[in-house]
């Protein structure tokens, strides 16, 4: 079937520009929603995977599920480190780190509002474990002392949380020597200080988990296995992007779904005003479809001219949603992770695939839009509408 | 005319037969068309006149292919028309009817060649091949300074002038018009009919035209009236 040319279609939308325009701002607006929900999502996603490090296995008490609600004992600890196939360091150490981790209560910085943030016992073998980790200022803790660096996040986030500031909590005062930059990480809402001096603080036997380094990622199966068949042991080791990435899964679905849910609301309002301009762009053009039906365009080409039309106006708004959307991305958000129970901060992240399905979402509000109107026209009889015309 | 001569001279381009048409409004049964037998010679420029309400647009738009009958045959060419489906009847129009219409039809967000070049979007013609058939019809309605014109800069005599090009661009074999002159003044009325005329002579294509202007009625070769549905006489004029 021979089509109308493109340059007919865009034409049209042109010379009703301010319909189009406020048309097509309707779209973005539902699309700056869609797109900008999908980012939150990919961003916290994209944070707590970054978290993780592929050679790095993580082991938490059986059916722990994270951090905070987890034990191992020091002699299940004992035992896990020496296990074969686990990487050393130059010194000869095992890479290893047991780790307490609590929650405390911290003031907001400038609302004063409190949050949970997230505090991690470790060693200088820590940041080892955790190459994208890095001191940005100041200096690393010295083990045995009542000294604590704190993450990008909590450091601008939370009062005292800053370089030479002092927290209080556990029953003591901690000075903050340093801050590190976690390059985008969940460690960048964590708060480091030595494990031994946490132990004590928090009144712990306990470790909450371990980050174990492994020499070959590819012994992770035999290694979770030497742990499963542990009587002793009751633990179970996980690698430790897929930890991470887990940690992420109820909050980002959570959002995803929010946030779907509420474009596919909005969008409705979007359709309908589309429907109204193309029924309005049929109205006025029925003249013009008589004489194209007359000169031997079939009733599909019109039909196909106007869905056009139609997923053009929407892609028009689909372009100015995204380009919103993609402003967002300068945007640093927090929000507490329900699985942790505390304070994440992450970045808006627009991906291809974002943009990819941004851009088709919004066609699909132009094709729904357009479908009754463009039918409509591709049904009327040719002598109606000539005698309309 | 006996027999003898009918069957000397070459079958009519248009044949019709006993053609009916109806409208219905409501429970109201209003017949338009009862029984026309109409031929038209291959070209031909014939008139088609008659009051208002009397048939002569739906028998035009009857022989263009664009409404259906509701009885009798339309034969076109040796085609029965009225037994193409939507889809065929759209290509049959295409490759064989030019449309003149009252009010030119011109499509606005298009330039004159671009109006012109729609027709030839549905044949398998190449850009350049267009563009070649375009420029030739506009130099014979004398608008090739206008190419780039939109409708909405040009005068109503010369919109009407690229509506003619549009009917010829495809070389189709019949050209309906509806009253083409009846948006203009007599003046260019007058210069569009010349230029029908001349065109008619020219390419010798067969015209069908709706006036119900009697100087525009005689530039045809032959007057055919319709008075409530039924051809009541034809005249020929044998310019």
């Amino acid at each position: 079937m021979k089509a109308l040319p493109l340059s007919y279609i865009a034409r049209n939308l042109w010379v009703r520009r301010v319909t189009t325009v406020l048309t097509a701002l309707g779209m973005a607006l539902v699309v700056f929603v869609f797109a900008t929900v999908l980012m939150m999502s990919e961003g916290i996603r994209a944070t707590l995977v970054a978290t993780g490090q592929p050679d790095n296995m993580l082991v938490l008490r059986k059916g722990a599920g994270a951090e905070i609600n987890s034990a191992i004992a020091r002699t299940q600890a004992a035992v896990v480190e020496s296990l074969p196939g686990i990487a050393t360091d130059a010194l000869g150490r095992r890479l290893v780190s047991k780790e307490p981790v609590a929650l405390i209560n911290l003031p907001k910085r400038g609302s004063g509002k409190p949050s949970n943030v997230t505090v991690r016992g470790t060693s200088d073998l820590g940041l080892t474990l955790r190459p994208q980790v890095r001191l940005a200022e100041g200096r690393m803790f010295r083990p045995g002392t009542s000294e604590i660096v704190t993450g990008r996040a909590i450091a601008d986030g939370f009062v005292g949380a800053g370089r030479g500031e002092t927290l209080r909590f556990g029953g003591r005062d901690w000075t903050v020597v340093g801050v590190l930059d976690a390059g985008r990480s969940g460690f960048d809402s964590e708060i480091w200080g030595d494990s031994e001096q946490m132990m004590q603080a928090f009144r712990r036997r306990d470790f909450s988990s371990m980050v174990v380094r492994l020499a070959d990622a590819g012994d992770f199966e035999r290694t979770r296995a030497a742990i499963d068949s542990d009587p002793r042991l009751l633990l179970e080791a996980k690698p430790e992007i897929r930890f991470y990435a887990e940690q992420s899964e109820a909050l980002a679905t959570f959002i995803s779904i929010l946030g779907t849910a509420l474009s596919v609301i909005f969008s409705i309002g979007a359709i309908v005003g589309a429907m109204i301009t193309m029924f309005a762009a049929v109205a006025q053009r029925v003249g013009e479809i008589g004489t194209l039906r007359a000169l031997g365009f079939r009733r599909g080409a019109v039909l196909v001219a106007f869905l056009a039309e139609a997923m053009l106006l929407a892609l028009v708004g689909g372009c100015v949603g995204l380009a919103a959307a993609s402003l967002m991305q300068t945007v640093n958000i927090s929000t507490t992770n329900f699985q942790t129970f505390s304070e994440l901060a992450f970045r808006f992240t627009l991906t291809p695939g974002i943009a990819v399905e941004t851009l088709l979402f919004a066609l699909l509000m132009g094709l729904l839009g357009g479908f009754i109107p463009a039918w409509r026209a591709a049904r009327l009889s040719i002598v109606d509408c000539l005698r309309e015309a | 005319m006996n027999a003898a001569a009918a069957d000397a001279l070459p079958p009519p381009l248009i044949r019709i037969r006993a053609l009916s048409k109806a409208y219905q409004r409501g429970a109201q049964h209003i017949p338009v068309l009862q029984g026309v037998d109409l031929d038209v010679q291959r070209g031909e420029f014939i008139a088609l006149m008659g009051p208002s309400g009397s048939g002569k647009s739906t028998l035009l738009n009857l022989i263009a292919g664009i409404d259906q009958p509701g009885g009798g045959r339309i034969e076109i060419g040796g085609i029965d028309i009225a037994g193409l489906s939507e889809g065929e009847l759209a290509d049959w129009r295409a490759a064989n009817v030019g449309f003149i219409f009252q009010f030119y039809n011109l499509l606005p967000v298009l330039s004159a060649a671009e109006n012109i070049e729609l027709p030839l979007l549905l044949t398998d013609l190449t850009r350049r091949q267009r563009r070649q058939h375009v420029d030739a019809v506009l130099a014979m309605v004398r608008l090739s300074d206008r190419a780039d014109h939109y409708p909405n800069e040009l005068s109503g005599g010369q919109q009407q002038r690229v509506a003619i090009a549009r009917a010829l661009v495809s070389d189709p074999q019949l050209i309906v018009a509806d009253e083409p002159t009846g948006d203009l003044d007599r003046v260019t009325g007058g210069e569009v009919l010349s230029l029908l005329a001349d065109l008619h002579r020219q390419l010798g294509k067969t015209i069908v035209m709706v006036t119900h202007d009697p100087k525009a009625a005689e530039r045809a070769e032959r007057l055919v009236h319709l008075e409530k549905g039924v051809l009541v006489a034809g005249t020929a004029f044998g310019h």
